[in-house]
């Protein structure tokens, strides 16, 4: 095809003592890091959420309800466009000067922390829930006969069962939330998708920057499903699925 | 409070929008229709007994499964104007953008497809597959003849739903700057200076549609199991 393989590009100097190379890491690294917080974020509120929906409170349940149809329904992008230029409207003053002192990246960054984690939740919402619900309702019923109250049952009893069933679908959604981290990149935050755009633009050697940053990706993939299964393995319980 | 005003909205805006909107239909449609036979494709080769067969199978799913869809996106961007050259001298006159984010979703979508339609042939109790022999057809009839079509339904519910995440997904054509639904709103509020207006008619929009699509695929789930 004639293209001119040179994979020293990373090697060479990008200007301000820094090389292409490090670009990349500092992509890898936001990326990363913005995955990390939103996913905080989203196994939170997710879990507060899915346990609400089990609730025997109906309007409880129809809260968890709507924020999942809402979120599962409005594409991420435009979810992220919303957050970044509508919410801060509706922020108090004094949080919004702060908001809007940091550098352009930075508060992109904040904002779309926040929304992808906020998406994320309605999704972990959904695992927690099909994970309490799977439960034998023997468990509910035990735990309220030997004197817990609900929330204690939830604490002690069901959430620790649960959590434990729903580590394989779990994983799945910490891979989605960091891949999903590239449409920050919409917003103005310069993540990985952001930095093989920018090293592509820089460098001109266009197969070498993307294949650089798809390795990244596949080096998170590849860390993430590790240290999954040494949870899964770390947090077996005797008797289920999987146990030895 | 917010000074939202959404009387900037003209006759000519909505043209564009539902320019926009055919686009994104457009992909919707190809990348579905190209994404299951070629997912299907995929899902009969990693169950095939033939290891390089099904080693490959399962390489291209796991590959497109592990990158977000900005990236496959960009990659097409970079790759099919040259493919294209490359096949038809003449494709430098042709819009890249649609044609490559055609490819890109197509391909992207085929490794999604073909995990469903994987759940949906294992679905199938392997009774099936032997009575079909055993009545005199080749593997291929009983393929076509008896497993496909209850594996699709068995999984149309599911199939349903991956298509919704499709509909919206197709948004991130916004990276390759192709005029999408999503893409016009964006563009149009740029224009006006009313970003927050269309975002909020952009999200209505999707929400609306999407909402509409969930509750058909849970009425029609309902409906088989009944």
């Amino acid at each position: 095809m004639g293209y001119h393989w040179n994979w020293s590009v990373f090697l060479q100097p990008a200007g301000a003592g820094q090389t292409y190379l490090d670009w990349l890491l500092a992509g890898l690294g936001t990326t990363v890091l913005m995955g990390t917080f939103a996913w905080i974020i989203a196994f939170l509120l997710g879990s507060v959420l899915g346990v609400m929906r089990t609730l025997p409170q109906r309007g409880l349940r129809n809260i968890g309800a709507i924020y999942v149809n809402v979120m599962r329904n409005v594409p991420l992008i435009v979810q992220l466009f919303l957050w970044y230029y509508l919410v801060p409207k509706l922020l108090p003053e004094s949080v919004r000067a702060w908001l809007f002192s940091l550098p352009p990246a930075s508060t992109a960054f904040v904002t779309a922390t926040i929304g992808l984690g906020f998406f994320t939740a309605a999704r972990v919402c959904e695992q927690v829930r099909a994970g309490i619900d799977s439960l034998p309702p023997g468990l509910r019923n035990a735990s309220l006969a030997v004197g817990f109250t609900l929330p204690q049952a939830y604490r002690h009893v069901l959430l620790p069962v649960s959590y434990r069933l729903i580590i394989p679908p779990m994983t799945s959604e910490i891979l989605s939330i960091f891949k999903n981290s590239s449409i920050a990149s919409t917003v103005g935050v310069i993540e990985l998708y952001a930095r093989s755009r920018q090293l592509n633009d820089y460098t001109a050697q266009a197969y070498e920057s993307f294949l650089a940053v798809v390795a990244c990706y596949l080096l998170i993939n590849a860390v993430v499903m590790l240290l999954m299964s040494l949870l899964e393995r770390r947090t077996r319980l005797f008797g289920y699925m999987g146990a030895r | 409070m917010l000074g939202l005003d959404f009387t900037f909205i003209t006759a000519a805006t909505w043209g564009m929008l539902w320019h926009g909107m055919v686009v994104t239909f457009k992909i919707t449609a190809t990348a579905l229709i190209v994404g299951m036979v070629w997912g299907t494709l995929l899902a009969l080769m990693r169950l095939s007994s033939w290891r390089p067969v099904s080693l490959f199978a399962r390489g291209y799913v796991n590959l497109f499964r592990s990158i977000p869809l900005p990236m496959v996106l960009l990659g097409f961007y970079l790759i099919v104007p040259q493919m294209l050259q490359a096949l038809f001298w003449q494709a430098a006159t042709w819009d890249t953008r649609m044609m490559s984010a055609l490819v890109g979703f197509s391909l992207f979508e085929a490794a999604y497809y073909a995990e469903i339609m994987r759940a949906g042939i294992q679905s199938v109790p392997r009774g099936q597959l032997s009575a079909a022999n055993a009545l005199g057809m080749q593997p291929m009839q009983a393929m076509r003849l008896v497993v496909l079509p209850q594996a699709f339904r068995n999984m149309l519910p599911l199939l349903l739903t991956q298509l919704i995440v499709l509909f919206q997904d197709t948004s991130l054509v916004y990276v390759i700057s192709l005029a999408d639904f999503f893409t016009s709103a964006e563009n149009i509020g740029e224009r006006d200076g009313r970003i927050e207006e269309m975002m909020i008619l952009a999200g209505v929009s999707y929400f609306i549609i999407c909402y509409a699509a969930s509750l058909g695929v849970r009425y029609l789930s309902r409906k088989r199991v009944a």
